[in-house]
């Protein structure tokens, strides 16, 4: 076993275990961990699998090995990336909801006197989405 | 009776905001409507809150800072769970004058309109805003135009009056930023009448334009891509 090999197989259960940590401590939720977890195992079956990496390279027509590997973290990145805009998204629309119903309802629970004209109905509103 | 909610959203208004709501009480004393005014403060740095705390109308508080659209659905939200009939929108740096909602509501009641919306370019009169952005206000009206075929000349106005049924959507829906010219192609997607009426306006009283120079190419390319995501969806759930 090269030395290179042994570096990455370290540093890899290393992350895997930090990953695992922080999934305990409740400061990563499960299906967000699931994606480091896969990653850190694919990394660790190449740095067993040394001649895999060029295996795959030939397999999908590239020359340079390392080449496979960049496109293949970038695409991932990407992915990754994209899956995050998708999370912030939905919690931007459950913030803006909670942020609203909270305006609403401090507004009912102050029951400030409003005069003649100015007056807040509470009947017909029996047809609430 | 009618009942009608106007509603301004507030964010770093305090220079402008009371007069507005002045203005709309003094509307009051001559109109047959009940009438309710709803500010809803957009978590604003300056005394917004305060003053309209003290002041004789319906405040809603956001916790966060929403912007306008969020801030403008808060208090869709409110009119639709209270009943009300009519909601009118104004903006709380009064550049929209209160005297011109009887016109709206006028509109709204004589020709069916589901949406009246108050514009500055059909009579040419008052504040017309600099050519700039009046170039960008015409190249929505023409993307609009493209998309339902219907001209809408001052797309960017946010002096509007929506009815109950329309009050329905906008409670589920209604765009986050920039949200005035998205919410035509909205309405009229949704099968709504859209009237537009000659209203002058002024200048803003105070506070600055939610639109600035740097932001100005951002807010093309941000709007034009909404509206012709909100087209595509509402399309497609249409076919459905």
């Amino acid at each position: 076993m090269g030395r290179i090999q042994i570096i990455t197989i370290s540093v890899n259960l290393l992350f895997l275990c930090y990953v695992i940590w922080l999934i305990i401590k409740g400061k990563l939720r499960e299906e967000y961990s699931f994606v480091w977890i896969a990653c850190t195992a694919i990394l660790i079956f190449f740095s067993f699998w040394r001649d895999g990496l060029t295996y795959m390279s030939e397999l999908f027509g590239v020359y340079a090995p390392p080449n496979l590997v960049f496109t293949g973290a970038i695409f991932a990145i990407f992915i990754y990336l994209l899956q995050m805009s998708v999370v912030l998204s939905k919690l931007y629309a459950q913030n803006k909801q909670l942020a609203q119903e909270l305006a609403l309802m401090k507004q009912q629970m102050a029951n400030k006197p409003i005069s003649a004209k100015n007056t807040v109905h509470d009947e017909n509103n029996n047809d609430l989405p | 009776m009618k009942k009608i909610a106007i509603i301004i959203p507030a964010y770093n208004e305090e220079k402008a905001i009371l007069g507005v709501i002045e203005e709309l009480h003094k509307l009051l004393e001559n109109i047959y409507f009940i009438l309710d005014i709803i500010v809803i403060n957009d978590c604003s740095t300056d005394n917004t809150a305060k003053l309209i705390a003290k002041s004789n109308c319906i405040d809603l508080h956001l916790p966060i800072n929403l912007g306008i659209g969020g801030a403008v659905q808060t208090g869709f939200k409110y009119a639709y769970e209270k009943g009300y009939d009519f909601a009118i929108q104004i903006d709380g740096d009064g550049q929209h004058p209160p005297h011109e909602i009887p016109k709206l509501l006028a509109v709204a009641q004589e020709k069916q309109a589901d949406v009246v919306i108050g514009s500055r370019f059909i009579d040419k009169k008052g504040f017309q805003s600099s050519a700039a952005r009046r170039l960008g206000i015409q190249y929505f009206m023409w993307l609009n135009y493209f998309l339902i075929g219907k001209k809408i000349k001052d797309t960017t106005s946010g002096l509007r009056l929506i009815n109950r049924k329309v009050l329905k959507v906008v409670y589920d829906y209604y765009p986050d930023e920039y949200p005035e010219p998205e919410s035509i192609i909205l309405y009229a997607l949704h099968g709504f009448s859209i009237a537009e009426i000659a209203v002058t306006m002024r200048e803003r009283q105070g506070g600055v334009s939610s639109i600035n120079t740097f932001s100005a190419i951002y807010y093309m390319l941000k709007v034009s891509l909404s509206i012709l995501y909100t087209y595509i969806r509402i399309k497609f759930q249409h076919t459905k």
